[in-house]
């Protein structure tokens, strides 16, 4: 592990000063590199970049994201994918390259109010961003309790190599399907989901200190016991 | 009749030294349904402070396709001033949205979020002078709890020239008696200045002095607000130091 230099920043807050390779998040005056969000700032050996600790959803190409349908023209659906952009979902991804209005309705196959596990295939910020249902694990919501988290914090719900949303599927019973967007679909026993919800809740205020597994596998053993 | 603004110590009427700020208290995240929120508290002046966005733009034909465009709206609400304020937009406060708007844009990046808007609002609830300069400021540290990228925050300040003196924050009786008045708001890191105004009579000198106390004012300020969102996100923790990807 490099080491990684830490501290907390608010925007316009000396990250680094020198040579660096600007990752994320900080902008750069002279040669000084200023923060431009709330979070923690690293420096190491690839760069400087901030965490952020709050901020909108910006699609990136290959996210997974979940969506709920807004809207649809002749030629496609649009997704609320909880960002500043719209997704769009071309007809011709669902029903093929052949589609027709005349001979299909867009409504039979996803209404409005629908929610969408989806793939960002494109986006470059000068059009909404293009999305697809086509894939393993892609299409409609059939089942689940949707729960919102901060999109910032997706990746510490995720934790390393998907270890945390792995402990927490095994205590609470459930399965979980988390978008980029920072929408979290909860397939399980209410019970199960209800207990999603609070280590939801505990990653998204302490997800910038660390230990956070050992936090959460704490609630789950109190609230076992809390039960027995 | 006038009051006199200083007593023979250089006292001001609300016992405050020359180059001395009213208590300012800055709270972030007050209102759950905003992207971004903030209230402050400078002096008696008492400011709300929401931040939607960046979303879609309304009416459609404002979109700019490279860049976000930024709504103010500063309003004070009837209940703000000592006769009731007509609650409908005064020519003072189109004018305020217009300055204070002008005073975020150059601190947002704009370039990030093309075809989107970012709409601020500023509610007085209470007002006692130099409520501009605390609206921007608290507007500026919703804009970071919105999680907006910005260059940097903005902190705002006046200065200006009572019987004779120049003096740090000007309040309400001292901006109706005094002689000049001089809303300031500044870039702390970047050094950069994106609201100056500048209302009374000022020679060369006095004109420096003012803009000096001003932008010493505006770092005090600045302070308060950093302060005000490192407690909201950090509470008293340090930050951890191994890393965790």
């Amino acid at each position: 592990m490099s080491a990684v230099k830490r501290k907390y920043v608010v925007p316009g807050d000396l990250v680094a000063e020198g040579e660096f390779r600007p990752i994320g998040h900080v902008t750069q005056d002279g040669n000084k590199f200023l923060s431009t969000r709330v979070g923690m700032a690293e420096v190491g050996r690839e760069g400087v970049r901030v965490i952020p600790l709050s901020g909108p959803y910006i699609p990136r190409i290959d996210d997974l994201v979940i969506g709920q349908v807004v809207d649809y023209s002749a030629f496609a659906w649009e997704v609320d994918i909880n960002s500043p952009f719209f997704g769009v979902l071309p007809a011709q991804s669902v029903f093929g390259r052949e589609y027709s209005p005349a001979n299909e309705s867009l409504s039979s196959r996803f209404a409005i109010g629908d929610h969408l596990t989806c793939k960002i295939m494109s986006f470059d910020r000068t059009r909404d961003p293009l999305v697809t249902v086509s894939g393993p694990g892609l299409g409609k919501v059939d089942e689940g309790e949707i729960v919102k988290i901060s999109p910032t914090k997706v990746p510490r719900l995720i934790g390393k190599k998907g270890l945390m949303i792995k402990s927490i599927e095994a205590a609470t019973n459930t399965r979980l399907a988390i978008g980029q967007n920072g929408i979290v679909v909860t397939i399980g026993p209410s019970a199960g989901v209800e207990m999603v919800r609070r280590a939801i809740r505990l990653i998204e205020e302490e997800a910038h200190l660390a230990d956070l597994g050992s936090k959460v596998e704490a609630l789950f053993t109190e609230a076992e016991s809390g039960t027995n | 009749m006038k009051t006199a603004l200083l007593n023979a110590d250089k006292i001001r009427l609300d016992g405050r030294k020359l180059d001395e700020l009213r208590p300012v208290k800055i709270e972030v995240g007050v209102i759950k349904n905003a992207d971004g929120s903030a209230r402050i508290e400078f002096g008696k002046n008492k400011i709300m402070a929401a931040v939607y966005g960046p979303k879609e733009v309304h009416p459609k034909h404002l979109t700019k396709p490279d860049r976000a465009i930024v709504k103010c709206r500063y309003h004070m609400t009837p209940f703000s001033t000592d006769t009731r304020k007509n609650p409908s937009f005064s020519r003072r406060e189109i004018e305020i949205s217009k300055v204070i708007r002008q005073a975020l844009e150059p601190a947002i990046i704009l370039e990030d979020y093309p075809r989107s808007s970012i709409e601020v609002y500023m509610e007085v609830l209470q007002s006692d002078g130099g409520s501009r300069c605390a609206a921007l400021s608290a507007a500026s540290v919703a804009l970071a709890d919105a999680g907006i990228n910005m260059r940097d925050l903005v902190a705002g300040c006046a200065a200006g020239k009572i019987g004779g003196e120049i003096v740090l924050d000007i309040d309400d009786t001292e901006d109706k008696e005094g002689e000049a008045d001089m809303p300031t708001g500044i870039m702390p890191s970047l050094g950069l200045v994106t609201l100056f105004q500048l209302d009374g009579n000022l020679s060369a000198s006095e004109f420096q002095k003012t803009f000096d106390l001003a932008v010493n004012g505006c770092m005090k300020v600045y302070q308060i607000q950093r302060e005000a969102l490192m407690n909201k996100y950090f509470g008293q923790s340090e930050p951890m130091q191994e890393s965790n990807e």
